[in-house]
């Protein structure tokens, strides 16, 4: 027997009044959490900035081996014309070496893709030059190209431009056979399914690669600096490290640090205009969870 | 053979005008511990307009079958041909729904459809208007703009027969298509698949290993045996249309499905203790 559905009980809130409670916690929920994500860090380090000072004074540690974060700043004030001097070479040489890193990588990514015997032949060798270390070839490319900042792009290009290779590769194949299956059914030319399907599936893997790269490419122009520099932000960590100016290369770090950030976010903001909102949905979804 | 005789003594009684045609189709797949037959000589024709599903257990290569009869797999031997002319190539007359959606993630519900008619250079107003046509009426309407990671499995299935219908293919390859759905979802959507069907009268072939599926759509159900696939019989389905769900608990209906359930139980697929 079909029986009827139970009566409500007198008194119960409307469901109106629920789905308005409820959908009133979540948007509560959500400005929480946007404002305690910038908050609890900003926070953190200011605790740790605190503590940093204090120690340094209580213990009265010499400034030559750790300076308080209040002398680190006022060298960073009273060196900031020669900050931005030494900023503007290693912001050049990688942004070259990034730059010849995409030039170069993609278009070897498509070769690789394209034509099966040429990724046979190519990839030993590229794993091999993975292998060896990139810092220890950097004293040849002085000798071949002397002081200027053409070695210090080559060595941030050497060391950044792998992982791009390889995600582009990646990506351009792997993409599930059905979609290629569904490209012939509706009689797509070869080009066109490599720019309507091929493609766009392989910017997420690419964008992965151009991530990691841009962060070598860092380090890497930081190592060819250090090698045989005359200027930029590693040569100056240097000169400061041989007169002991420990504030200075506080300083120094400090402003290597933001301006690795600011390129990284930079590749972050390229992705966002590259990748329509169905990744940028998928993606602030899992950022919410976290 | 034996299934082979039976095929031929069920050929074409009052069939309509054949359309596709295989013929003593085999594949064969060569692996590191020797060759595994995929299909063995199956000859099957299907008539223009006809729904002909195709039953079988996991690995009789239905799906094999399917994808050979569309020209994206090459066969190792056997021939497939519409109206004479024999298919070498990947086939542009069809419309093709995978067991999964299959969906470009960076296009919206209504952009997916839409790839269809780009490819094949349809005029853009009227597929635009034939795209939501069918949205609604698979009951997407309003979600022409979502992307696919905002519906549900069994939205993104019906964008993905709406796309493979927009260009009005004279022919419908279908591979499970809701072999990952749940159950009630999977009702609707034989009920949709049904009506439209009954519009377009288009020629389909089904792949499924549902024999409610197959029994409810089919005007053919060609049942197939363990692998190697062959064709163990072909069994008319005389159900007077459109099936309703009602039906489907009648006595004929029943009856359908119990010859199906003999032949699999004869061919040891399934086995009562």
């Amino acid at each position: 027997m079909v029986s009827a559905e139970p009566p409500i009980k007198a008194g119960t809130p409307s469901i109106e009044e629920v789905e308005a409670t409820i959908q009133r916690n979540l948007s509560r929920r959500e400005t929480q959490a946007r404002v305690s994500s910038v908050l609890y860090p900003t926070l953190l380090v200011a605790v740790l900035l605190v503590l940093w000072e204090a120690l340094t004074r209580a213990f009265h540690i010499p400034q030559f081996l750790l300076p308080a974060p209040t002398a680190v700043l006022s060298s960073l004030a009273a060196h900031a014309d020669l900050l931005l001097k030494h900023l503007w070479i290693t912001t050049l040489e990688i942004a070259f070496g990034f730059g010849l890193s995409i030039v170069v990588g993609v278009p070897l990514a498509l070769a690789i893709f394209l034509w099966p015997p040429f990724a046979r032949s190519i990839f030993p060798l590229l794993v091999s030059s993975q292998a060896m270390p990139k810092v220890a070839v950097a004293p040849l490319l002085l000798v071949w190209f002397g002081f200027g900042l053409l070695p210090k792009v080559l060595i941030a290009f050497l060391i950044a431009f792998f992982p791009v290779v390889i995600n582009t590769a990646v990506g351009l194949s792997a993409i599930e056979r059905e979609k290629i299956y569904l490209a012939w059914s509706m009689g797509l030319s070869g080009t066109a399914t490599f720019f309507k399907i091929r493609l766009p599936n392989a910017l997420p893997s690419i964008f992965g690669g151009l991530k990691i790269s841009v962060t070598l490419a860092v380090v890497g122009a930081v190592v060819g600096e250090f090698v045989g520099g005359d200027a930029g932000l590693g040569y100056l960590l240097m000169v400061a490290n041989g007169s002991m100016d420990t504030p200075l290369l506080f300083a120094d770090l400090l402003v290597l640090t933001a301006l690795g950030v600011a390129f990284f976010m930079l590749v972050e903001l390229a992705e966002r205009i590259a990748l329509p909102p169905h990744a940028k949905g998928a993606t602030a979804g899992t950022m919410q969870s976290m | 053979m034996s299934e082979t005789l039976m095929s031929a003594s069920r050929a074409d009684a009052g069939a309509p005008e054949p359309y596709l045609t295989i013929e003593s189709l085999s594949k064969v797949y060569a692996t590191h511990n020797g060759p595994v037959r995929a299909l063995d000589r199956v000859s099957l024709t299907a008539g223009r307009g006809e729904f002909l599903s195709i039953l079988g257990p996991s690995g009789c290569g239905k799906s094999t079958l399917l994808m050979i009869a569309g020209g994206l797999v090459g066969a190792s031997s056997g021939t497939v041909s519409i109206g004479g002319r024999i298919i070498n190539k990947p086939r542009t007359d069809l419309g093709i729904v995978f067991q999964s959606p299959v969906l470009l993630e960076w296009r919206t519900a209504l952009g997916n459809i839409m790839l269809q008619a780009e490819a094949r250079n349809l005029d853009r107003g009227t597929a635009l208007a034939r795209a939501k046509e069918l949205l609604a009426a698979v009951g997407l309407k309003g979600f022409e703009d979502k992307y696919p990671h905002e519906l549900s499995g069994g939205m993104r299935q019906r964008v993905s027969i709406c796309r493979s219908l927009i260009h009005n293919p004279p022919q419908l390859l279908m591979d499970e298509p809701f072999g990952a759905l749940d159950a009630l979802t999977r009702d609707q959507l034989v009920l949709d698949i049904q009506q439209i069907w009954n519009e377009l009268r288009t020629t389909v072939l089904f792949v499924t290993h549902s024999v409610a599926e197959a029994v409810f759509l089919s005007d053919r159900i060609v049942v197939m045996t363990p692998r190697p696939g062959t064709i163990d019989c072909i069994i008319d389905v005389e159900l007077p249309r459109p099936r309703t769900l009602a039906m489907r608990e009648g006595p004929e209906f029943a009856g359908y499905s119990r010859q199906i359930f003999d032949r699999l139980l004869a061919r040891g697929v399934l086995h009562e203790h």
